[in-house]
Parts: structure tokens; sequence; C-alpha cells
């Protein structure tokens, strides 16, 4: 207090940090735009896309970071490790970059067996041999027992923007086509039930993948990509929203055509939670301009890791900024809107 | 998915809406008595499909949302005694007491615990025997058998570390107080087909007689939901009021009666208070003597007097189906899903909170949705 820094007053309520602050909802972004932004304001930071993009010397470079808390360490489809790569890639790939070197920081709670380690960096082995990458620096920390969860990854990653034009949501345009890559809700639905105890017939496996090479497979066919953004916490519906408001346009989904496996479908409905708000770590989404939403939903439908993609979406010509509205599946309009905080399974 | 998409198919629910339009030759207001047909309807626009003039209101049956705040105050204090573990369905966790929420009461070290079943908690105390396990016992008669089942589970093995918090309620006592109101508008129920699935239909004859307003037990996807309106305004148009069951495919006249045999065992029928609404006789379920070794309120005593609701909040009238949520003055602006004055805000199946998630950018035009009723 006193000082000249003056520090925004970002949240009201009793002043706590709740998990809601970290779920991708309102709150986090509250917590983002109202403590972080203001904090350390400059221009590339202002564009809160996935990852800064910024000119180097004779390059232009895309970079990022991330945190990766998961519990439990290891779930069907992949670990904490997979993630730390996989989430890094995917981000890089989202800002037009080709990811190029990862930095990991580990912490590691005392009593963590060493084979268990030696799995997740395996993992981490196998992830960015898969991408491309190459893991180049390192930090390792140890907490006392009870201080943390098994194994905590912070990734940061660079990579070279191939991009000709930027890919953010700025450039997004009215009629421009909405993809997704693939089936959504996956890792969500994965990882609670692991972590919930819950049993399904088959085991729903998380998505966890890099998406580098189908985002960039669209940017090197010379399509006109103008953003892309994997759904990862808060899901589809959140990073919708996210792009609606900063683009300053209306987005309406067709909830008939996003691709729901019948597992997570499921799943979801018992639990009742939206597999729009649930976490892909294996998707994206893209805006592409209409005269291309075609060619582009044709070059992933070829591939095998995109081929259920499919246009769920159109950027609305005159609309309210900000918005996004579904067309639901029995033909009813409604706001598809940001949730508060975590979704919560409800009680009957 | 099967078994759900035929039921949210969009030419089958033109056509069902076209079906109504040909029965109807006057106004009605119906009221859905559970939030998750609410939900359900204002999340798939069945609302906007139906003929001018046929009105739905929301009505009463959220369970977080008639959880009194006295209760809620007193499962806080619980939550953040040393020693135990409070465990609760999720969508209780944001709900506001005088002062605070679950989630808070967490952040503050308090051991809250989401479990998918009453039968998780009981899990739960016998893992960690040094641990005071109490489970939130809310809901309608759908989740009285499972909090039941966990009781006698406890029961027989012995576990003394178990207890119910419990604040059940029962739908019909709650009908009879809607009805019971010189300013209630209701003519007819759709009334909610899994508390008819466990219960059955028995228990709304009475009320069909005394009230002359026909109750059709109807489940909850969009065509579930039209399909149980036509039902309904059908015997208005006829001058009829019986009880029928559109949700047949899953309710039965006489019930579960397995399910209600749980029940008849482990709790007895008490006077509940509920918020919004206040005391209404008969409308609970109270663990019985043979189980009292399970209540949580005998097991922490606690003198605190019940505080009272906030004045500001009209959950009241929003679940007797009296005020829309986007006529509350507080709507949005004093109350949030952040900062809520009261549950239907924060519910999954509350009301308000499906105004705000799929209807709030829209409240602001003229032809605002739901500006039908009258």
């Amino acid at each position: 207090m006193g000082g000249e820094l003056a520090c925004p007053v970002p949240l009201p309520a009793g002043g706590r940090i709740l998990l809601a602050h970290g779920g991708g909802g309102r709150m986090t972004r509250d917590l983002v735009e109202r403590l972080f932004v203001p904090a350390f304001r400059n221009d590339v930071l202002a564009a809160l896309h996935d990852s800064a993009v910024f000119d180097a010397p004779g390059a232009r470079l895309a970079f990022t970071t991330d945190s990766f808390v998961v519990r439990p360490t290891f779930f069907p489809g992949g670990d904490v490790g997979t993630l730390a790569v996989c989430g890094t890639v995917n981000d890089l790939a989202m800002s037009g970059a080709r990811p190029l070197f990862l930095s990991l920081g580990f912490i590691l709670e005392e009593g963590l067996a060493v084979d268990d380690l030696g799995r997740v960096v395996a993992s981490i082995q196998r992830a960015a041999r898969e991408a491309g990458v190459a893991v180049v620096a390192g930090d390792t920390k140890v907490v006392e027992r009870g201080k943390g969860d098994g194994i905590y990854i912070t990734s940061s990653g660079i990579g070279a923007v191939i991009a000709r034009e930027p890919v953010e949501p700025g450039r997004v345009r009215p009629g421009d086509a909405v993809l997704v890559s693939g089936p959504v809700g996956q890792h969500g639905v994965a990882v609670m039930a692991v972590r919930d105890g819950l049993r399904f017939s088959a085991p729903i496996l998380s998505d966890c993948a890099s998406v580098a090479a189908p985002a960039l497979a669209l940017l090197e066919a010379g399509l006109d990509v103008h953003c892309l953004r994997d759904p990862t916490r808060g899901g589809v519906a959140t990073v919708l929203n996210e792009i609606a408001t900063q683009a300053g346009c209306e987005i309406a989904v067709h909830e008939s055509a996003v691709p729901v496996g019948d597992d997570v479908a499921g799943a979801c409905e018992v639990l009742g939670l939206d597999p729009l708000y649930v976490a892909c770590e294996g998707r994206f989404l893209a805006f592409v301009a209409p005269q291309h939403a075609e060619a582009a939903l044709a070059l992933l439908a070829a591939r095998t890791d995109t081929s259920r993609a499919a246009r769920i979406g159109t950027v609305r010509a005159a609309g309210t900024p900000g918005l996004v509205t579904l067309k639901t599946v029995a033909g009813g309009e409604r706001v598809l809107d940001l949730l508060s905080g975590e979704q919560l399974p409800r009680i009957c | 998915m099967k078994y759900l998409d035929e039921y949210r198919d969009g030419s089958a629910a033109q056509r069902y809406a076209e079906n109504l339009r040909a029965i109807v030759t006057r106004p009605w207001t119906l009221m859905e008595v559970c939030g998750g047909q609410t939900h359900s309807i204002v999340r798939y626009g069945v609302d906007e499909m139906l003929p001018p003039g046929v009105t739905l209101v929301h009505g009463p049956g959220c369970p977080v949302c008639v959880t009194p705040v006295a209760i809620l105050d007193r499962a806080f204090r619980i939550a953040r005694r040393p020693g135990v573990t409070f465990a609760s369905f999720g969508d209780m966790l944001r709900v506001p007491g005088t002062s605070d929420d679950l989630l808070h009461v967490r952040a503050e070290g308090g051991d809250v615990r989401i479990v998918y079943s009453p039968l998780d908690a009981v899990a739960i105390a016998e893992r960690e025997p040094e641990r005071e396990v109490v489970f939130f016992a809310v809901g309608f008669e759908t989740t009285a058998p499972a909090n039941a089942m966990a009781v006698q589970l406890a029961a027989r093995r012995k576990l003394r570390n178990f207890s119910l918090l419990t604040a059940q309620v029962r739908v019909p006592p709650a009908l009879e107080a809607i009805l019971a109101e010189p300013q209630c508008r209701v003519q007819a129920f759709l009334a909610a087909g899994h508390v008819c699935t466990v219960m059955g239909t028995a228990e709304y004859l009475p009320l069909v007689e005394r009230h002359r307003v026909p109750v059709v037990v109807t489940g909850f996807e969009p065509l579930d939901l039209l399909q149980g309106v036509a039902m309904a305004v059908r015997q208005l148009e006829e001058g009829r009021s019986d009880v029928e069951i559109q949700y047949a495919r899953v309710v039965r006249p006489e019930g579960n009666p397995a399910a209600r045999r749980a029940i008849e065992d482990v709790f007895e029928v008490t006077d509940r208070t509920w918020r919004g609404l206040g005391p209404i006789p008969q409308s609970g379920f109270g663990l019985n003597a043979r189980y009292a070794a399970f209540d949580a309120e005998r097991r922490f005593p606690d003198a605190t007097p019940d505080a009272a609701e906030d004045p500001e909040c009209r959950a009241g009238l929003v679940l007797q189906g009296r005020l829309r949520p986007q006529e509350c003055p507080a709507f949005g602006t004093r109350c949030t899903p952040e900062h809520p004055l009261g549950a239907p805000m924060v519910s999954s199946e509350g009301a308000c909170a499906a105004y705000w998630l799929y209807r709030r950018r829209r409240a602001a035009a003229p032809a605002a949705a739901g500006a039908g009723a009258t």
C-alpha cells in the first residue's frame, strides 16, 4: 500500500481465490482483465491470443507459456507430460507458428515415485518427437510432501510464425465459417471419469494430441484462415465467446452440427454437463474466409487425425458484438454464454 | 444419441406445435413443476413454439432453490468444523446462505467434497473412519430413495461417522400451497416425471379432485414437454381434470415400490420451510426415530438462531410462477451468478439461471422472450 505502482482491485466478494478463477469462464476472464492485463500492459500482451507474437531480428516469433496441474497425473489417453507438450505446441500453432523449442519447469512433490516421473518423461519425449519440437531448457524444484500434488509442469514454447497474415481474433470477419477439427469434450469427460471414479463400459479416452500438423496444413495450403483457437478450459462455448468479444462480432452455431462422440454425449447427459463447455486437448476451431470454407473442411476431412471435422457455425454479418447464439437441435435459438465458474454435476 | 435425439428432433417439434395449435381455442396458463423442465423449455425455446395465449409459468421444483437459508448456514457451520468432511452434490456449492457458500467454505480450508451419489459419501466414511462424514441430503422425492439407501447401508455397516443433513422436500404439498394463493393463475400442472417415477401418481388424485386442475406427468425433453402441454390443454379444452402420464416410457402409476419402501423405512413426513415460500405443512422428509442417530442436526447441535432471507430476493414469487426472472428488478444487476441474491440464480435447475444463461442478451430487446405472460 502507498507505493506508486497502483494495483487494481480485481475481485470483490470475500477476496479469496476460488477454483472457478482457474476454470476458464467469466471469473478467469475477470482475473486476467482486471488484475494481470492492467499490471503488465503492453502491445504484445494486449492481443490476448494463445501466444504472444512479435518480431525478433530476422524472424517473426510466437511465445507462450502454460502450467499443467491435472489430477490424476495419468488418465486414459495421456498424462500430465503429454498435456504439457501438446498444450504449448497447440497454443503456438493457434498463432500460425511452427513450434520449435520448449522449456519445461517441473514442480515435484516429495515422495513422488521415480517410476511415475519416468513415465511422464517418456510421454514428453514421445509427444515432443511427434510434434517436431525440441526440449531445450528446464528446471526442477521439489516441494515438501503435501505442498504439491505429485507433478506440476510449466511449459513455455517458441515457434516461428509461418502465417503470412496475422492469425488472431481481430481478423475474424462477417461471413467467416467456423470449423471444429473433431468431436468435442473428450478430455474433460475422460479426466472427470477417473478423478471421480465414474465407470463406463469402455473408458473414454482423452483427445490429448498436437494439432499443429492439421492447423499448419491449412495455412500452408494458402487458405485464408483468420483465426485459430484450441478449446481447452471452458470448451468450445467459452472459446467462441472469447473470440466474439475480441472480434466484436456475433457467432451463430448449429448445435446439431457439433460433433460429439456417443460416449461423451452419454456421460454428459448423466452428469448434467453440456459438452460444449467441456475441455478438449486435441481439437481446434478455425475461422475461415467463406470462399475457402469448403476447401478447408475437405483438407481436414481427408486427414486421419481430423477426419470428423465439421462446420459448426458462421460469423453473422449483422449482429450483436460479443454474442454467441445456438440454433438448438429442437429448432429453437438461444444464447450460448460464458459460464460463471466450473460446470458442477447436478442433483437430479 | 439413441433415446435422446428422437425427443429433440426439430421437425417433429414443429409438427407437435402445429397439432397443439389446432386444439387451442382460448388462453391457458400451465405450470411446469420441475426446474429440469424449466431449463429444457428455456434452453430449447419450447415456450416460443407454443401457440399465442398458451403460457408456461415456472414452478418450485428446484431442490437447490427451495433449501432455506437457515439450513444452508447450518451446513456451512458444520462444514467448517475440524474433522468434518462435508459431501454434497455439485450444484449446492454455489448456493448462497446469509453471507457464504460452500465454495468459500472450501477455499477457507473446509473439507467440502463433491459426490455423485450419497453412497459415495458412505464409502468415504468407511474409508476414512477418523472423519465425520456429513452428506447434504437435498432434493425432492427423486433423491430420497438413494439417500435412504445410504442410511440403510451405513446402519448395516455400523458406521458411526456418517450422517445426513436433510433438506428433503415433497412436491404435492407445494402444489397445494401454490393453488391456495389467491393470486394463483395456474390452470394445469406438468408434474415432474422423475418424482413420479418414484412415487407414482396416486398422491395427485386428491389435488386434482379438490381443485379441478389437470395434472400431466411429463418428461424433460422438448417433445415430452410439447406433448405434455398438448395433453393438459386438451383436458382444459374438454373441461376435464385427470391425472395423465405423458412420460409413460419411465413412469408407472404405482411408481417404484422398492424405492418407496426405502423412503418409508428411513424417513417420516415432516413439516418443512421452503426458501421463498415459507413453511408448508407435511412437505418434507426427516429421518425417523429408528435412524435418528444418522441425523447431522442431532450430532452437531447448533443453537445459532435462524437467519432471515434477503428481502431483495424475489425468489418466492419466481418459484410460485408469479414473477418471471427478468421482471425482477435485481435480475442481472444486483443479482448475477457471480453475486447471487438467491438460489434460483445459481442452481442448474433455477429459473433465474436459465434466463440468465439462455435469454439474457435477448431479454433487452422489446420482443423479449416470455413477455407473452399476462
